[in-house]
């Protein structure tokens, strides 16, 4: 994949915050694309979690602002348990969904969620859901 | 030693049946556990960023009651809710950092150091009873009935905190084996059950359930275990939609493995509360002669 950058578009500043949120260094992802293959969401997501890994290690991030996949993510960590390199990409995923969550906006609208939904879902679900993808 | 029982939020309601199928058994084993007091929330997520300490105060209160209440180990059932306390747990433990914050914090509260252990229930009745013990126990044995033990992503995941290594689904086989069921190969054993996702969803669209659902059915299995009511919702629950939308296309009716130990046990009906799963639980289970006197 080649992508377009400049001096303009790559921003530091972007990979220093995903790894102060993160804790995670996403330079040294290598590419190798195992997270994608281990994501048992990656066949919903707009972008596969490598190539949100390569945006992120480019601090591209105005390429990820509009897509699905870190709120596709659930925390499964199943990616997070086979990157070769160590990375934890479930904490990557979080950060991704905090620097748009931490602007004041919603993923999903509680008020929206259908009452018969809410009757019906277990309680974990709510607190899970509106946890991830609420502000 | 004392052990508390921290149930969590869904046990009391929509997954009841979790909670008396797995207490009744307990006490047919001859185990004591006592609910904690005062439990709280335990946040059913972990938070998983390095500035986010807030949301650890949750959970972190969960422990210090079983502390002050004099608890050695914490039992649960909920996985999300193991997976949480687990974490939680680890990290007043090993980070002096982040533990002083949260203490802080809670100055009302006495300081917490990780002293109290946190553990599921499978590893309870490994550690406590046994499976050679548990096998004379059984007045039920489910012979012949084929079990896809369904292990979801939080007991396993990450491995810190996982019940056994990454890959091993040892403890239900053997739990399963101990009651007289067979544990069938099934690879789909710690995939995502879709998770919280459905809330965004329309019913049947969950694919990450289709397939858990479509790998045991390729495995022969005739029913799917879980501890989690999360797990149970997404793959015991929606199988009329995931059939309707096409995403999968034969049922295999799900319960909680504290149901199926339950009837092994010998433990009243009443308390394994069957009519609280999917109704193709009960069909499935009579036809296998499973069932006492329903």
């Amino acid at each position: 994949m080649t992508l377009p950058m400049n001096a303009q578009k790559v921003s530091m500043h972007s990979i220093e915050k995903i790894k102060e949120l993160s804790g995670e260094n996403v330079k040294v992802c290598m590419q190798c694309g195992t997270c994608t293959s281990a994501c048992p969401m990656s066949d919903e997501m707009d972008f596969f979690p490598r190539k949100v890994m390569h945006y992120s290690q480019f601090g591209l991030l105005q390429n990820l602002e509009n897509i699905n996949s870190y709120w596709k993510c659930a925390s499964c960590h199943s990616c997070t348990v086979r990157c070769p390199r160590g990375i934890d990409i479930a904490k990557v995923m979080e950060a991704l969904r905090l620097l748009v969550l931490r602007t004041s906006k919603n993923y999903i609208e509680p008020s929206q969620v259908p009452t018969e939904k809410l009757k019906e879902y277990p309680g974990i679900m709510m607190v899970a859901g509106f946890r991830k993808l609420t502000s | 030693m004392k052990i508390s029982y921290y149930p969590g939020c869904t046990l009391k309601y929509k997954a009841k049946n979790l909670e008396t199928s797995a207490l009744a058994s307990l006490a047919a084993l001859g185990i004591d556990v006592e609910e904690m007091d005062r439990w709280n929330c335990c946040g059913a997520v972990y938070s998983l960023a390095d500035d986010d300490l807030i949301h650890l105060v949750g959970p972190a209160r969960n422990l210090i009651r079983a502390k002050e209440q004099g608890a050695d180990k914490i039992v649960t059932l909920c996985s999300m809710c193991y997976n949480t306390l687990a974490r939680v747990n680890q990290l007043m433990k090993n980070d002096e950092e982040k533990r002083d914050t949260i203490n802080r914090f809670m100055d009302e509260e006495i300081d917490y150091f990780g002293e109290v252990e946190v553990v599921h229930y499978l590893t309870l009745i490994k550690e406590e009873v046994g499976w050679k013990a548990l096998r004379e126990k059984v007045q039920r044995p489910l012979d012949g009935l084929k079990v896809a033990s369904y292990y979801g992503c939080t007991l396993q995941r990450p491995q810190e905190v996982g019940i056994e290594p990454l890959g091993s689904f040892a403890l239900m086989r053997e739990l399963f084996d101990a009651i007289g069921a067979e544990t069938i190969a099934f690879n789909a054993a710690d995939s995502c059950c879709g998770s919280y996702q459905v809330i965004c969803e329309e019913p049947g669209d969950n694919k990450a359930a289709a397939k858990v659902v479509s790998s045991a059915a390729a495995g022969g299995a005739d029913v799917m275990a879980t501890s989690c009511p999360l797990c149970e919702f997404n793959l015991g629950k929606q199988q009329d939609e995931l059939i309707a939308k096409g995403n999968i296309t034969t049922q295999v009716p799900t319960l909680y493995f504290t149901q199926l130990l339950a009837m092994a046990l010998g433990v009243d009906a009443a308390e394994y509360h069957l009519e609280l799963n999917d109704p193709s639980v009960q069909e499935l289970l009579k036809t296998k002669n499973c069932l006492a006197a329903v």
